[in-house]
C-alpha cells in the first residue's frame, strides 16, 4: 500500500468515526466535517494522478483496465454521497456519508491487491 | 412522517444499491473490454448483474414498489444461483454474485434480503396509514 493510501485510509476512518458520533448524537454535519469530506476527495484525486503515473510506467503486468477502473469510482462516490445525504437532513442521511466513507478504505485495498497480484 | 421506499433506512440502502450498480457495470465493461474472449458468459452474467443493481436502485430511489420487488427477487436469485454454481478458485473470472458474494464481504448476499425486509415494511407502514398498499 503506497504512503497515500495509508494515511487517507486512517484519515477515512477518523472521518467515520466522526460520523458515527454525529449519527449517535444525531446532530446534522456541520461545516467542519464537510471539509474534512473535501480534504479525502482532494486526496482521492491525488491518488488518481499518482496511480496514473503508476500504471504508465513500469507496472510489470498489472490489470490497468481495473486499477485505473478504481482509482476514477473511488472519485464518484464521495460528491454522490453528499448530493444524495443533503436531500434528507436526518440521521439516515449522515448514514449515506459513512457508508460512503467506509467505502473509500475498502477501495484502496482492492488497489493494493490489484497491484500486489502482478 | 412519508412512508417512501427512499426515506430513512431506505436512503442508505438506495445508496448501497447505487455502488453496487457501478461496481458490477464497471466491472463487467472492464472484464467485457479487455479480455472478453476470456469468459463470455461470466463475464455476462456480470452485466447482467450491474443492470439488475441499477434497475433495482432507480426502482427503490423513486418508489416504484413493484419493480423495485421484481428486480430484488431477480438479484436474490441470482446471487443464490450464481454462488452455488461458481467455484471459489475461478477468481478471474468472477462476478460479484460469485461464490455468494464473497469477494465484496457477502454484501451481495445480504442485500436481497434487507431490501425485501424494507419493501414489506414499508408497505405494512403504507397501509397502516391507510394510503395505497403498493403503488406500482
Amino acid at each position: 500500500m503506497t504512503a497515500l493510501q495509508f494515511v487517507l485510509g486512517l484519515f477515512a476512518l477518523v472521518v467515520a468515526l466522526w460520523l458515527v458520533v454525529l449519527i449517535v448524537l444525531d446532530r446534522q454535519p456541520d461545516d467542519y466535517l464537510y471539509a474534512a469530506l473535501g480534504v479525502l476527495e482532494f486526496g482521492l484525486l491525488m491518488q488518481l494522478v499518482v496511480g496514473l503515473v503508476m500504471v504508465t510506467g513500469d507496472h510489470g503486468g498489472v490489470n490497468v483496465a481495473a486499477y485505473v477502473g478504481y482509482l476514477v469510482g473511488s472519485l464518484v462516490v464521495l460528491p454522490a454521497a453528499f448530493l444524495w445525504s443533503v436531500g434528507e437532513r436526518t440521521r439516515a442521511g449522515t448514514g449515506v456519508l459513512l457508508v460512503a466513507v467506509v467505502v473509500v478504505p475498502v477501495l484502496f485495498l482492492r488497489l493494493h491487491q490489484l497491484w500486489g497480484a502482478r | 412522517m412519508s412512508t417512501s421506499t427512499r426515506t430513512g433506512l431506505g436512503r442508505i440502502l438506495v445508496f448501497v444499491y447505487g455502488i453496487f450498480a457501478l461496481a458490477a457495470t464497471a466491472r463487467a465493461l472492464v472484464q467485457l473490454g479487455t479480455e472478453a474472449s476470456k469468459a463470455p458468459i461470466a463475464y455476462s452474467l456480470s452485466l447482467f448483474s450491474g443492470i439488475v443493481y441499477i434497475v433495482a436502485t432507480w426502482a427503490l430511489a423513486t418508489d416504484r414498489r413493484r419493480l423495485a420487488l421484481v428486480t430484488i427477487c431477480v438479484e436474490l436469485t441470482g446471487v443464490l444461483v450464481v454462488g452455488t454454481l461458481s467455484h471459489p478458485s475461478d477468481i478471474e473470472k468472477a462476478s460479484v454474485w460469485s461464490d455468494y458474494g464473497n469477494g465484496y464481504g457477502f454484501v451481495p448476499l445480504v442485500l436481497p434480503f434487507i431490501g425485501l425486509w424494507w419493501l414489506w415494511h414499508i408497505g405494512r407502514r403504507s397501509a397502516d396509514a391507510g394510503g395505497p398498499e403498493l403503488p406500482a
